[in-house]
């Protein structure tokens, strides 16, 4: 592996926006060589003793945040978890207030999941700690575009050339914005699918092709990401039933058909079973579903390591 | 201060109410434009205003502004606000209704009236509420706004979504010959929407507010406006659909005109990128596409657009620095209007100077029937003087309002206000 700190100069990592196919190549690479330490009986390294991250959640998040935290375990970085579901304001204390009061407390490193769009940015600005972006509203989730990266990767041998189909709530899902941010610069052909209603205005600008039924978004696919629909959004739903959507968005092993032969079924999780996805499906052979949990863990630590690189000036 | 005599000697003068540009000496008695000529001699109690290299026009008038008083005074009051337009080289405002309480009675239209005979600083001409606590149901008592000294009415900062209340208002107003000012905005397409919608809230997840929902409402309020004959205004018009629309229903003979602000005309919702999401770039209507932009500047060549007015909408700094989705909508504009028309649309040939102060003089006078907007002998010697082209910084902290949400600090612009007179009086705008 080249020497990193030649290729990155980044204490944040707030979004696949602004990162190079060079940056991005570097961090796969580097969690090629994380993935190791997951499979040791003592799964621990030394890289960032002495160092405190802090995960600070202000939407709740089991997944992305046990991920962060074990990848920071192996790390043996010392890590602390500030959570509060809503808004800060909603708690009378400020987001800015709640930043500067954990940076008078020196963290190296602050992950962040944020319900609203930009959060992440807006601290970068203000904090002397790198700041990596664990999701931000509907903006962006990078780790999670690098891990399904990461996966596709070692199940192609490249990016570069696949067809990546993408479906389900696009309007709302961090995870396709940054995937196709990514898939686009390491080349990949990226349709994005799923009911009218669901299709953000001006889409096609970031350079994606736009399908309006399952059969034409999977068709040669490589790749087929499901999106998770957000049941919880109730009473405010883009379709009229969730089973009106698994009949014309839901993906089965049957209409799986017109993709590649050896394409491979991914999700972001948590999954609704029966609604964008059939269960005999998600536990079939096409998908690797857990794998993306396990990758997880190594494109965290990956990321965690190479911002913990960087100490940035004044701020 | 010398409430006797100004000669305010070789300015460039441009009214185009009068259709006059040229090297003049204006000479103001008594409070009124005495005479303009050639060269006007000094006489005994004059005094004598340099205006080398200046222009010298008709007082500027924004006719939408947020005072803020009374209710949210930590925000703005019509001290401050009436500062800050002397300070943009504003002599009138009329500022917006959504108060608190609501200026939906004579009582409040009268504070606000009080307050600025108090401190003097610009012209203050209260809009009132066109629905009682502007709750969009039963009309607000207008006749005796009107009365009390009121000069439209408007529920803006909320749309009248009732299209029978509309109605009624649109019938109503006649009575008082005042237009009925909305804010156009469907609040069901708006949503959660906090940006324009289109390919930038898309690539920034924000949600989008549809142009659609200010066209709809625009829509139907000409169809209104068309059925009642009554006189419409469309406040912050920021669509090129909405324009097109106003167009045709001038050229049908409607009663309509229309505002458009600075920002619409000079930003697009890509600066909501560009600022790494600025909340001093979140205002309703929000900044459009750049052809929305493109068309709402051919708008004010063209003579569709009737003025132009900042929405100067003050937020205190503890209310704008949180998330962007949080983060109320409006942002300055008093302190930054005429340097920004000047360096961005007068310098580039795009907008005539003299178009430029029509559009900030004589056609808000003309929207709201207001005094002034002329230097025509015997008028309000209401008179604003600023410098075409000299470079300054936009230095957000250096304001005279109480606020400092302005997407602009930091800009280096040509041009800018150097005084102000009112009524005959030399405004003395403090230094800070």
């Amino acid at each position: 592996m080249a020497d990193p700190q030649a290729q990155w100069d980044r204490k944040d990592l707030l979004g696949i926006s602004d990162l190079s196919p060079g940056e991005i190549q570097l961090i796969l690479d580097t969690a090629e060589s994380f993935a190791e330490v997951g499979e040791r009986p003592i799964k621990k390294v030394p890289t960032l003793r002495g160092k405190t991250v802090v995960n600070l959640f202000f939407e709740a998040s089991t997944r992305t945040r046990s991920s962060f935290e074990i990848a920071e375990k192996r790390l043996s970085a010392d890590n602390l978890n500030f959570s509060t579901s809503g808004s800060a304001l909603e708690k009378g204390e400020s987001l800015i207030d709640t930043a500067m009061n954990l940076q008078a407390m020196a963290p190296d490193l602050v992950v962040i999941r944020h319900a609203y769009p930009g959060t992440p940015h807006r601290l970068a600005k203000r904090l002397k700690a790198g700041i990596i972006n664990a999701g931000d509203g509907a903006h962006e989730h990078p780790t999670q575009a690098l891990l399904d990266a990461f996966t596709i990767r070692r199940h192609k041998g490249k990016l570069d050339g696949l067809r990546v189909a993408i479906l389900g709530d696009i309007e709302h899902s961090r995870v396709v914005r940054s995937n196709i941010h990514l898939l686009k610069k390491m080349g990949a052909t990226v349709v994005v699918g799923g009911p009218r209603t669901m299709m953000p205005v001006g889409i096609e600008a970031m350079g994606v092709e736009v399908a309006f039924t399952l059969d034409d978004a999977i068709r040669n696919a490589d790749v087929i990401m499901m999106l998770r629909i957000q049941l919880e959004r109730q009473g405010r739903l883009a379709f009229p039933s969730v089973r009106e959507y698994f009949q014309l968005f839901g993906l089965t092993t049957e209409r799986l058909r017109g993709a590649k032969e050896d394409v491979i079924v991914m999700h972001p999780g948590p999954m609704n079973r029966g609604v964008e996805i059939a269960s005999e499906l998600a536990d079939g052979p096409y998908s690797v579903i857990l794998e993306q949990v396990t990758h997880g863990v190594s494109v965290r630590m990956a990321v965690l390591y190479l911002c913990s690189l960087v100490h940035k000036e004044g701020a | 201060m010398s409430d006797g005599r100004i000669l305010i000697q070789g300015g460039r003068v441009i009214d185009p109410g009068q259709d006059l540009d040229g090297a003049f000496d204006l000479l103001i008695e008594d409070g009124a434009v005495a005479k303009i000529d050639g060269r006007i001699e000094k006489s005994e109690n004059t005094e004598v205003i340099d205006a080398a290299g200046l222009i010298v026009c008709p007082g500027l008038i924004d006719i939408h502004v947020h005072l803020r008083e009374p209710g949210q005074e930590y925000k703005e009051t019509v001290r401050t606000g009436t500062l800050a337009a002397a300070a943009g080289g504003f002599t009138g405002v009329a500022c917006m209704a959504n108060t608190e309480p609501v200026n939906d009675s004579r009582s409040i239209t009268e504070h606000i009236l009080l307050e600025a005979r108090r401190h003097g600083f610009a012209h203050v001409y209260p809009i009132g509420a066109i629905s009682k606590g502007q709750k969009g149901e039963e009309l607000a008592e207008i006749g005796e706004m009107i009365r009390a000294g009121a000069v439209a009415v408007s529920d803006d900062g909320r749309p009248v979504m009732n299209a029978e209340l509309m109605r009624r208002a649109l019938l109503y107003a006649q009575h008082f010959d005042v237009p009925v000012i909305q804010h156009a905005e469907d609040l069901n397409l708006t949503g959660k929407g906090v940006m324009h919608e289109g390919e930038w809230s898309t690539r920034l997840g924000l949600p989008g507010i549809p142009g659609s929902a200010e066209d709809v409402m625009i829509a139907r309020d000409i169809i209104l406006t068309e059925d009642t004959g009554g006189r419409y205004h469309v406040a912050h018009l920021s669509t090129a659909r909405s324009l097109d629309m106003v167009r045709r229903a001038r050229a049908q003979g409607l009663r309509v005109t229309c505002e458009v602000a600075p920002h619409h005309l000079i930003l697009t919702d890509e600066e909501v990128a560009k600022s790494g999401f600025s909340t001093n770039t979140k205002m309703k209507p929000p900044l459009r596409s750049e052809r929305d932009r493109a068309a709402l500047v051919n708008g004010l060549a063209d003579g569709t657009v009737d003025c132009i007015a900042s929405d100067h909408a003050p937020h205190h700094q503890d209310e704008k620095d949180v998330e962007f989705n949080l983060a109320p909508f409006g942002i300055l504009g008093l302190e930054t209007t005429l340097s920004l028309i000047l360096d961005r649309l007068v310098h580039p040939g795009i907008l005539s100077l003299r178009r430029m102060i029509e559009l900030l003089s004589a056609g808000p006078a003309r929207v709201l029937g207001l005094p002034g907007g002329t230097l025509k002998a015997g008028s309000p010697a209401d008179v604003t003087l600023f410098h075409p082209d000299e470079e300054v910084t936009i230095r957000a902290a250096a304001f005279r309002s109480r606020s400092r949400n302005t997407p602009f600090d930091g800009w280096k612009l040509k041009g800018h206000p150097v005084a102000t007179i009112l009524g005959g009086r030399r405004i003395a705008v403090p230094e800070r």
